[in-house]
């Protein structure tokens, strides 16, 4: 054998003792340790085993609350009962369950799977009987406790909306976790447990959910709690603070037809949303507890889609206010305000006539008279003379056509149709017909409320290129966590010009404060306040060559379903405008007649409420 | 020479004179050790013999005959096929890795129908041969005073670990490196090189964290302190806790533990069978199936000990570590020691993997002891002393 080997061998068996010895002495700690464990602890984990074992429960944290801007709690939890049974504490749990159901109504669903659940279940595992009890009740059945064993009542939370419908959109609402929505936190696993399904309570729904205690309980043999061990508190979950007004929402609500409409109010230099209105509504409170399965086809079968936000979700044609761009586009391309079109009631285009809503046509007619009018002539010449493109842009620039980020889910991004869709989506050549339908905001073109909204605000903001929004600030108890402020300094410009943007703002006051301006009706008269707008009728179907000879119907002739969409676009005041709204209702006809009236009164509230507040509280301002 | 089938025309030795050798006391031993897991799996199917501990008998069966089979295969075989099984391995376990990234139902185990063999488990004993036949072929002056002769061995442990961790898999990931660690110190490696590599591993551990993903620092965070998961493992540990104090020195009795009935224990059948065992046997059961282990592992060392060649006496006290390894992580982990890794109790625990992998590596330990007085040369080339 080699010398080199040798030592090798020498190496390795000096080295294998050391590694055995290691070895042996990790088994020796080994053993030590099953000998503290096994003997020098043994009494006292015994008596934990043997009478009592540990159990770790969680306990739900509560659920941050939804605030309106002035601090009113528009959705919060409620102390809720329900009422169990424990069959292994009863005599005879059918028995003990039809004395309950003297005292209480059980419908007959629920008895057939009480009647099951009492077989199969394991004897101290409680049985649900049912959830949400009134007081009286409650009362009723701690009455009769001694004749009841086996019964108890358990407490919980659940979420309450004391507003009911009135900002349900806004608001969303909570229901049991689904399958999908399991991320492995065993919060989610409870069966109780609630998350944001819509609105606020499902954007923010993280913020407010909190984070959940544990309480180590001993728990005897049978499963069955015995006491406390240790306590760890959880956080409740971080209070929003929205921008809505709710007294205001309630206001716009109440003014909205209930046939189905939608109305946006926004603070024009911020982008908050002070009031999200949508009809028909529901009660978010129906799906706190579990909604009943009738009720829920009931809502989702409803021609009148009343879980859809329509402020955000609906799109419309936005009819006459899309003059708005079209005359903002031709100022910018450089149009004259001594520039006029002849109307006489049509347009001809490629053996095509295309109408003005005044038959007999608004004769020679300059900006400010065809915006105040809303003369469909003139802005077709506009439209022909500053092309398709231009229109798009600018209606991309005030917010149309795409999404605006508003923090609610569901919003949807209306459009903006141009040559290049045209060609490359449906493969045909843009013709100028396109041009003028597209100029008077029918055809392919689609806003929703909120873009609207967002276009008048714009407008009256001068050109900031505000995002909405509706959370302003997360709150821990009173503690300001985070705040959402858009100073002025940090929005950026559209880049229109202020003359452009000066004019537009003096139509729209024509629109409505001059005799002959189509919303002059819907003027706010009394002194000291004002507002300015653009009325729209949104077609929801074509009129026929025949319709219009045989003499077209007026909406009221026409089923509910053909009539067109009323459309209000408006700012307000006049002076110094702070405030924009859209008012759109569905088949309501006119925008004129239907929508601007609604307009009014909101902004005509809004600038009242302003004062009052004002008033009352001189100081109260900087809270946000 | 690829094809041959060493050992049975080998002519130093008959079949029959290579099983007479056998070392039939160690196949006892384990055999008994294999029968306590069938009993404490009896015991955890709630004094059943399903779903657990039948299934059990039948992979000891089939192993068993594996483990006799790869006893009697020539030594020199596995010298010789040591790196192309290396790489085999290497391939499957890339391959995995690789599968189970596109997501095809994260295919993680090669399927034998009784065992389900993760190429990370088979890993753990290719590395062991890999590196018993590089040390083997490396002259010890090399070895001591050429450092650059380490880079070799160093690549061949960390390209598997690094695959292994990417799974995640961090308990065999760890065992893969304690059992290299442990055959470079028996071929005889300088001490200051360990420490060197200690040290430049700890300063390399922030500069990784930067590295990983926010919910990857999450687990590493939770499996160094388990308090921040208080209903996942920090309950088990607690539960497993009781379970062995409330045993006592005496035990509750077969069949009595009433954490382990009750499931207050986690995965009574795994990863925590030694925790039943200790609930129900007490501590003179626990002590008796460390006496069994400590056996089996002393067996090894003593085959170690007499075999003639280097290859072979790595391979036997490299299979003894590794074993050694398992025990030892899972009873620290289910007793409060270390954080839970999920490491099994070899041969007790139920599951085929850990099982087929130890039964393997015994097989070559029984090859080593009936092969312990030929020759192989450098090259693994035959000879006489």
């Amino acid at each position: 054998m080699k010398k080199s080997d040798r030592s090798r061998d020498r190496i390795f068996t000096r080295r294998a003792a050391i590694l055995g010895l290691v070895q042996g002495s990790m088994v020796g700690v080994l053993a030590g340790r099953l000998y503290f464990l096994q003997v020098h602890e043994a009494d006292r984990y015994a008596t934990l085993a043997e009478e009592n074992r540990i159990n770790i429960r969680l306990l739900p944290p509560a659920r941050g609350r939804i605030l309106d801007q002035y601090g009113t709690a528009i959705a919060l939890n409620r102390q809720t009962y329900k009422v169990m049974l424990v069959p292994e504490q009863t005599m005879d749990a059918k028995e003990t369950f039809a004395a309950l159901s003297q005292l209480i109504s059980v419908n007959e669903n629920d008895r057939r799977r009480i009647a099951r659940e009492i077989g199969r279940r394991r004897a101290f595992v409680p049985i649900t009987i049912r959830d949400d009890l009134s007081w009286d009740e409650v009362a009723s059945i701690e009455l009769n406790a001694p004749e009841l064993p086996g019964i108890i009542i358990d407490a919980g939370q659940s979420r309450f909306y004391p507003q009911g419908s009135t900002a349900a959109h806004v608001l969303g609402y909570v229901s049991i976790v689904a399958e999908g929505e399991q991320t492995g936190d065993p919060l989610l696993e409870l069966p109780d447990f609630r998350v944001g399904k819509n609105g606020v309570e499902r954007r923010y729904d993280k913020i407010m959910r909190g984070k959940a205690g544990t309480s180590e309980v001993e728990v005897n043999a049978l499963g069955r709690v015995v006491r406390e061990l240790h306590r760890h508190e959880g956080g409740a979950g971080n209070d929003i603070v929205l921008t809505l007004d709710i007294e205001l929402q309630k206001f716009v609500m109440g003014r909205l037809p209930s046939e189905g409409a939608a109305a946006v109010v926004l603070d024009i230099h911020s982008g908050e949303v002070l009031s999200m209105a949508s009809t028909p509504s529901y009660d978010p409170n129906r799906f706190s507890n579990g909604i009943a399965v009738n009720e829920w086809q009931e809502l989702i079968s409803d021609p009148r889609t009343p879980l859809v936000n329509k402020a955000i979700h609906g799109q419309y044609a936005p009819g006459s206010t899309f003059k708005i761009i079209v005359a903002l586009a031709a100022l910018e391309a450089g149009m004259q305000l001594d520039f006029t079109a002849t109307c006489p009631g049509y347009k001809e285009i490629g053996g095509s006539r295309f109408h003005c809503w005044k038959h007999d046509g608004h004769g020679e007619i300059d900006l400010y008279r065809a915006m105040a009018g809303s003369c469909d002539v003139f802005f077709y010449e506009l439209g022909l003379k500053i092309g398709v493109d231009r229109m798009a842009a600018m209606a991309r620039r005030l917010g149309l056509g795409s999404l605006l980020g508003i923090d609610l889910p569901g919003e949807a991004s209306g459009f903006v149709p141009t040559r290049e869709w045209k060609r490359s989506v449906l493969n045909q050549p843009w013709w100028q017909g396109d041009t003028l339908i597209t100029s008077i905001g029918q055809g392919a073109v689609l806003g929703t409320p909120l873009q609207l909204a967002m276009m008048a605000a714009r407008v009256a903001n001068g050109g900031k290129a505000i995002t909405p929004h509706v959370m302003r600030e997360i709150r821990d108890g009173t503690t300001v966590v985070q705040s959402i402020s858009s100073p002025n300094t940090l929005v950026s410009h559209l880049g229109i010009s202020r003359e452009s943007l000066d004019v537009v703002m003096k139509a729209m006051n024509g629109v409505v404060n001059e005799p002959g301006g189509t919303a002059y009706g819907s003027r706010i008269t009394m002194p000291g306040f004002s507002m300015a707008g653009k009325t729209g009728t949104s077609q929801v179907r074509r009129i026929t060559a025949a319709e219009r000879e045989a003499g077209i119907k007026t909406n009221d002739e026409l089923p509910w379903a053909q009539r067109d969409h009323a459309v209000f676009v408006a700012f307000g005041p006049v002076t110094q405008p702070r405030y924009a709204c859209a008012v759109v209702v569905e088949h309501g006809g006119s925008g004129a007649k239907v929508a601007a009236p609604i307009a009014r009164d909101i902004l005509l509230e809004l600038q009242k409420r302003d004062i009052l507040r004002h008033n009352a509280t001189p100081v109260a301002v900087g809270a946000g | 020479m690829g094809t041959r089938l060493y050992g049975l025309r080998d002519g130093d030795m008959s079949i029959g004179d290579k099983l007479g050798q056998i070392n039939w006391l160690l196949v006892v031993f384990i055999s008994i050790i294999a029968v306590v897991g069938f009993i404490m799996l009896y015991s955890a199917g709630g004094g059943n013999t399903e779903p657990w501990a039948m299934r059990h008998a039948v992979r000891f069966g089939i192993a068993l005959v594996f483990m006799l089979g790869f006893a009697v295969i020539d030594l020199r075989f596995w010298f010789q096929q040591a790196y192309t099984i290396y790489a085999i391995i290497l391939i499957l376990l890339a391959a995995v890795d690789l599968i189970g990234m596109i997501g095809m139902g994260a295919q993680r185990w090669l399927d034998f129908g009784v065992f389900i063999v993760q190429p990370s488990e088979l890993m753990k004993l290719a590395v062991i041969l890999a590196l018993a036949r590089y040390f083997h072929s490396m002259p010890i002056e090399d070895l001591r005073n050429r450092p650059l002769s380490l880079i070799v061995p160093i690549v061949l442990v960390l390209v598997p670990v690094a695959l292994v961790i990417k799974q995640p898999d961090l308990g065999t990931a760890v065992m893969i490196l304690c059992g290299a660690t442990a055959m470079m110190f028996l071929a005889g490696v300088r001490w200051w090189k360990f420490i060197v590599i200690i040290i430049a591993g700890c300063a390399a551990i922030p500069l990784a964290w930067q590295f990983l993903h926010d919910y990857q620092k999450e687990r590493v965070l939770t499996f160094l302190d388990p308090e921040r998961d208080p209903l996942g493992r920090g309950y088990h540990i607690l539960q497993s806790k009781i379970a062995l104090g409330a045993g006592g020195v005496f035990g509750k009795g077969y069949l009595q533990g009433s954490q382990s009935h009750l499931n207050f224990l986690p995965e009574k059948q795994t990863d925590f069978v030694f925790t039943m065992l200790g609930e129900e046997m007490g501590l003179l059961g626990g002590l008796g199936l460390i006496f069994l282990y400590v056996l089996v592992i002393a067996y090894g060392y003593s085959i170690a000990l007499r075999c003639r060649h280097h290859f072979g006496r790595l391979l036997a006290i490299g299979v003894s570590t590794t074993f050694f390894l398992y025990m030892f992580v899972n009873m620290a982990m289910v007793t409060g020691l270390i954080p839970v890794v999920g490491v099994p109790l070899p041969l007790v625990s139920y599951g085929g993997t850990a099982m087929l992998t130890v039964m393997l590596g015994f097989g070559l330990v029984l090859s080593v002891n009936i092969h312990r007085d030929i020759y192989i040369g450098r090259r693994g080339d035959r000879g006489d002393w």
